[in-house]
């Protein structure tokens, strides 16, 4: 009985509370799952190892979904912030972090990574936002290119002199004899203390989900997602487009920083090549997986689709084959005029079985 | 002297990414979609080219044609499969499913062929030529890539202004619903210049690992980005600016890399693209169209 009261009130709160509640509560309750099974020691190692890759593709999805699923563009350039969030925080915490207290060294490695990636996103936003669909996807491909061909030549040392930059090889740093070389060209940064951990990658899921969430929520939320469903009359009403087009993809660039940093700190060493256009896809898959404009199932594509390979081995192989096939049949599904045309009939059929309710949702459209 | 030869290279490079452009361009203009898997079906082009090739000890002129034949018959099917359907959705749903038929043709190679990178017999016969008492070696690769390319462009203008199918082409690319009501097939003209696209890819391809002798799943979707570029750059839809885009771009490419730095030459070559897209975004050639409300 007092259960149904709980449910009873629960259906009269306001629709997007409860989506914010629940998204808050999967995230919680995977973490109080995993913290058990882990505790117990019935966690398997090949997936204690993924933890931290599954909470920076959750932020990675999130954040791309910002820009893909709310704004409507396509950006295949999003391992690009992640890498540039990924060098800037890692080298701060690599030339801090025997200095400073561990935990400032961190949270400042976090916000230096997201600033950076940030301000990149803001330099490379004004010439993008100009563009719209196929340009603006192929460019932040060039961007996401450029910057990997750039971070994978640059050689930076540091010695008593100060910094030494060079995109040549470590021998054109011209350091003293008590230099130390940090960032060793397509070698990258080597020698990280790993410093990542479940909690923290926790924490910045569930960062991302109130900034993205509350974002979105907001009257600058619903600015953005008027872009995306008719551009023309946004801007026919005074909504100013460039603005809100730069906010959600410096928010989506901040994130990406953050969870570049979450990333490289779990590894001990970082190379630029890790973050390249194949990264960016596999981002894009989750969002399109998810469900583009569909946080909820950004989350559970990104940690599906990354738990999924660990466990099924054998067929690892054929991961991507099953991935690319997957994303064509989805778009075929959701997006060809033909196939909504046969599920609205497969739709009344189904109704048409049970006719009672199948009525009472007809009048309700009506 | 040395310049020259690094020109050479450069406008042989260029007219790989011009006759790759020449694809993107058509089917861009026709169909209005950016067709990312066009890079890898000049992949699947050289791997059935060297597979003709080596296992069946072809001619390598009839494995050439046969990889042809192939890539066209591959750049229809995935027109009516994956293309066709989509065809009154949102570009952004396209665009995704270009992506994700990229991603198949690339996997479905690694899978076929293997990771490994393969070495490509060239298909060119032609010795290379010696100017200036042996200070300019000229390699019958770039010759022969010169050579088709300006070959594919003349023969390319000339099937759309001449002829009735290149007129259909055209029709469609200017207003669809207007061409099919002059009794214009369009699907039968989209899936031809699919065709046509896809063919010429074969023939990149054929050019390209004879140059640079390698061939791996991979191999593809370089060229394909860097020819787009060279398409938006020359100003897409347009079959003289693509040509030109292409060989502009390859001559960039390979002087940065010569004079500049090696590692460097692809973000100079993007670089171009984004200057291009601000400075003039409709291309060096291209019309600008007014958007209509």
């Amino acid at each position: 009985m007092k259960n149904m009261k709980v449910f009873a009130n629960w259906k009269k709160l306001d629709k997007n509370f409860r989506e914010k509640t629940v998204n808050y509560g999967i995230v919680l309750v995977a973490f109080l799952v995993i913290q058990i099974l882990s505790a117990t020691g019935s966690l398997k190692n090949s997936i204690s190892g993924q933890l931290v890759p599954i909470c920076t593709y959750v932020v990675m999805a999130i954040s791309l979904n910002l820009v893909v699923g709310f704004l409507g563009e396509l950006s295949l350039g999003h391992a690009g912030f992640m890498s540039l969030g990924a060098f800037s925080g890692t080298l701060f915490w690599v030339l801090n972090c025997e200095t400073l207290p561990r935990p400032v060294a961190l949270i400042a490695a976090f916000l230096i990574g997201g600033v950076v990636a940030g301000i990149f996103g803001f330099i490379i936003g004004i010439p993008v936002l100009r563009l719209r669909g196929d340009y603006l996807a192929i460019v932040t491909l060039a961007f996401g290119e450029i910057i990997k061909t750039v971070l994978n030549a640059l050689y930076l040392g540091l010695d008593s002199n100060g910094f030494h930059l060079s995109m040549k090889d470590t021998m054109s740093l011209g350091m003293e004899a008590d230099g130390k070389v940090l960032i060793n060209g397509a070698i990258g940064i080597t020698g990280i203390s790993k410093a990542s951990s479940f909690v923290i990658g926790i924490v910045l899921v569930l960062i991302t989900l109130f900034v993205v969430m509350n974002l979105v929520d907001s009257r600058a939320g619903r600015a953005i997602k008027s872009i995306r469903d008719n551009r023309i009359a946004a801007e026919s009403i005074g909504i100013p487009i460039t603005k809100y087009k730069m906010m959600a993809f410096i928010t989506s660039a901040v994130l990406a920083g953050m969870a570049g940093v979450l990333y490289a700190l779990n590894y001990s060493t970082l190379v630029a090549k890790k973050f390249d256009y194949n990264t960016s896809i596999l981002v894009l898959v989750f969002v399109v997986l998810g469900g583009m404009g569909n946080i909820r199932g950004s989350i559970i594509a990104a940690t599906v689709l990354t738990i999924l390979p660990e466990l099924l081995r054998s067929v690892a192989d054929y991961r991507m084959l099953v991935y690319a096939i997957l994303l064509i049949a989805m778009m075929i599904f959701t997006q060809s005029p033909k196939a909504i045309a046969w599920r609205a009939v497969m739709v009344e059929k189904i109704k048409a079985r049970r006719p009672g309710k199948g009525k009472m949702k007809q009048g309700e459209e009506g | 002297m040395q310049f020259l030869g690094f020109l050479v290279n450069g406008i042989s490079l260029g007219s790989v990414y011009a006759i790759i452009a020449l694809g993107y361009t058509m089917v861009y203009g026709i169909a209005k979609m950016l067709n990312f898997a066009h890079g890898d079906v000049i992949m699947v082009g050289g791997y059935v080219i060297s597979t003709c090739m080596t296992s069946m000890g072809m001619n390598p002129l009839l494995s050439v044609l046969v990889g042809m034949v192939a890539c066209t018959i591959l750049g229809i099917t995935v027109e009516r499969v994956a293309y066709k359907p989509l065809r009154e959705a949102p570009s952004l749903a396209v665009l995704i499913t270009a992506i994700g038929v990229s991603y198949l043709l690339q996997n479905a190679a690694l899978l076929i062929f293997g990771s490994a990178t393969k070495s490509f017999n060239s298909v060119v016969g032609v010795k290379p030529i010696t100017l200036f008492d042996g200070a300019l070696t000229i390699t019958g690769e770039a010759l022969v890539t010169i050579v088709v390319g300006v070959v594919v462009m003349i023969g390319l203008t000339l099937f759309v202004n001449r002829t009735k199918m290149g007129h259909a082409m055209l029709a469609v690319s200017e207003d669809k619903g207007a061409a099919q009501l002059m009794g214009i097939d369009v699907n039968a003209t989209i899936s031809l210049t699919f065709a046509i696209g896809s063919g010429l890819a074969a023939v990149a391809g054929a050019l390209l690992c004879s140059s640079y002798p390698s061939l791996s799943p991979t191999t593809g979707a370089m060229p394909g980005i860097k020819a787009f570029v060279a398409a938006v750059f020359g100003g897409i839809g347009s079959i003289p600016g693509a040509m030109l885009g292409g060989i502009l771009l390859g001559i960039i490419e390979n002087l940065s890399k010569a004079y500049i730095s090696t590692q460097l030459s692809d973000a100079i070559v993007f670089g171009v693209l984004i200057v291009v897209l601000l400075v003039k975004p409709t291309g060096l050639l291209g019309k600008k169209i007014s958007e209509k409300v």
